[in-house]
């Protein structure tokens, strides 16, 4: 078989807890309050993805959707279940990149790489790329803690596009940068799947998704509530029952992911 | 519900050629070592970021050392008097300082890396053990000089190096730098959990100087104490090494080094050295499995 995503049967619990001091937790305690709760962020959650295959994930914010990814990049760990995958990860997770705000962003170029998985000589042939990529001039050697939020997406979107990898993941990116970026973005996304990776793009926008995905997964409330193809995972969100203006503007804004 | 069919033909060479595996790292200090090229810039960043955005920049760590140093020897060697009871106290003292100095930068610094590095720590996979093992290696850094300047010193005053004693040195270093990394590695996970963590640390290494027989000599441990209690004394693996470090250096300029050895080291100096670092090396296993199960929060609890 050739899977490239394994997810069978995976649950992750999170524990919000109220009271950080023990002055707050001992006053919780004597009013008889509750000191932690929790909640399945994913619940009982299994699908495979085949190699190159383009999976959009939908659903509304809350449900688990950035979760999931985590647990698919190996950030989380599922509580139980099992995640497995095939080959080397990039991307994306959560809006912007694991950037350590006091280096530069070249710094922060070469370390994220390495985490990912670069070595120095590869990252050092793409380094020119990257730079071209994010467009942020003369800003490359200013701590990345002073960069707007859509140079700091820009940076840490060109690192992850021009990594080695097998499988690429994507949430909501897109949501920060510029129209020219978002544009340049989608193109180098149709790049990365006609070179066969497995791609997995967490959107909320549905002419996107529709662009670049063959099949769509929706979560509710940590559950996978559907699992088919493009059109009909979007007709099941019914994100698609805003009246058939299809004037070339309106269809240009769904495209590109004004978040709703 | 059935996975559906995408009639997604896969291109058989785009498969890569491993087998399915859990995307997390479990390889634990393993792994760190396996990705010695990323270990390397974390490392280089930990330098350059330590003391950023102060003026003196790396020389704070050669200033308080020096500076305790000084308030050692003075207070301790002229104002008590161990000078004349030590020969050459200012190598005992030294000679202890730059091991524990090199304990306490390790406990310190490695029970803040993780919460440091929170921004990468919530967003990548990457073996999380990294962070306290460079934090570690950071502070080995700095204890380079430090030990140059210790040995030019013995140089000075006529020092005699013998192989067992540089072999002991090593032995005495062993230990620190498997305690000290067991340490960072098991507190830099609690500190994810309650930042009181570091505050204890801070505690807990204000007794290590204590501790130790560098600012008095050992002989004093027995005469005060009684020989009973000798026993747990040296079961403090940080008083083992700075003896094995002394035995390493500063024997070798006393006057009479074998009279030295036999009134101022205990017996079995370096059984209970390799014993301690063989506890040490357990310790660090234990930290380990604690540190892979604390670590599936720590996304979460950042």
């Amino acid at each position: 078989m050739s899977e490239s995503i394994v997810v069978d049967q995976v649950s992750k619990r999170f524990t919000m807890r109220f009271h950080r001091t023990i002055k707050q937790m001992s006053i919780a305690m004597l009013r008889g309050q509750d000191l932690s709760d929790t909640f399945l962020a994913v619940d009982d959650v299994s699908f495979s993805v085949q190699q190159g295959e383009s999976i959009g994930l939908m659903g509304l914010n809350g449900s688990g959707k950035s979760t999931l990814l985590k647990l698919i990049s190996g950030v989380m760990r599922p509580d139980s279940g099992k995640v497995r995958t095939r080959g080397r990860i990039a991307g994306l997770i959560a809006t912007g990149a694991g950037f350590h705000p006091q280096l530069t962003g070249r710094e922060n170029v070469f370390l994220n790489a390495a985490i990912l998985g670069m070595s120095e000589k590869e990252t050092k042939a793409r380094f020119d790329d990257i730079v071209e990529f994010a467009d942020i001039g003369r800003f490359l050697d200013t701590p990345v803690g002073h960069y707007s939020s859509g140079m700091f997406a820009r940076l840490g979107f060109a690192v992850a596009v021009h990594t080695e990898s097998d499988i690429f993941l994507v949430d909501e990116v897109l949501a920060v940068g510029d129209r020219p970026f978002k544009k340049k973005c989608m193109a180098r996304m149709e790049e990365i799947k006609k070179e066969g990776r497995t791609l997995f793009y967490v959107s909320h926008a549905p002419a996107s998704v529709r662009k670049m995905c063959d099949r769509v997964l929706v979560l509710e409330k940590g559950q996978l509530a559907f699992d088919g193809p493009t059109n009909e995972g979007i007709k099941y969100l019914k994100y698609d029952d805003e009246d058939d203006v299809n004037s070339d503007e309106n269809q240009d804004d769904d495209e590109l992911g004004a978040d709703i | 519900m059935t996975p559906p069919s995408t009639g997604q033909a896969v291109d058989p060479s785009r498969v890569p050629d491993v087998p399915l595996s859990p995307p997390t790292s479990n390889g634990g200090l393993l792994d760190v070592f396996r990705r010695r090229y990323l270990l390397r810039l974390l490392v280089r960043r930990e330098l350059s970021a330590r003391y950023q955005g102060s003026f003196l920049g790396m020389l704070w760590s050669y200033v308080q050392p020096t500076v305790r140093f000084l308030m050692y020897y003075l207070v301790l060697g002229v104002l008590v008097g161990f000078n004349q009871r030590v020969d050459y106290f200012g190598v005992h003292l030294f000679a202890g300082m730059v091991l524990v100095h090199y304990f306490t930068e390790t406990f310190t610094a490695g029970t803040r890396s993780i919460v440091r590095n929170k921004a990468i720590v919530k967003k990548m996979a990457m073996p999380r053990e990294m962070f306290p093992v460079a934090s570690m290696l950071v502070s080995a850094y700095h204890t380079i000089p430090q030990a140059l300047v210790l040995t030019v010193a013995c140089f000075i005053v006529g020092w005699e190096p013998d192989g067992i004693g540089l072999v002991a040195a090593v032995l005495g270093f062993l230990i620190v730098a498997t305690w000290g990394t067991a340490l960072a590695l098991l507190f830099s996970a609690a500190n994810v959990f309650a930042r009181d963590f570091s505050n204890i640390v801070q505690t807990l290494t204000a007794f290590v100087h204590f501790s130790v027989p560098m600012i008095y000599p050992f002989t004093l441990v027995p005469a005060r104490f009684g020989e009973d209690l000798v026993g747990l004394y040296l079961a403090n693996p940080l008083a083992e090494a700075v003896l094995l470090m002394q035995r390493g250096f500063w024997v070798g300029v006393t006057d009479d080094p074998d009279a030295t050895m036999a009134a101022h080291l205990p017996d079995h100096l370096y059984t209970r050295g390799l014993v301690h670092l063989g506890i040490a090396l357990v310790v660090l296993v234990v930290a380990q499995l604690v540190f892979t199960r604390l670590e599936n929060k720590f996304p979460e609890r950042l």
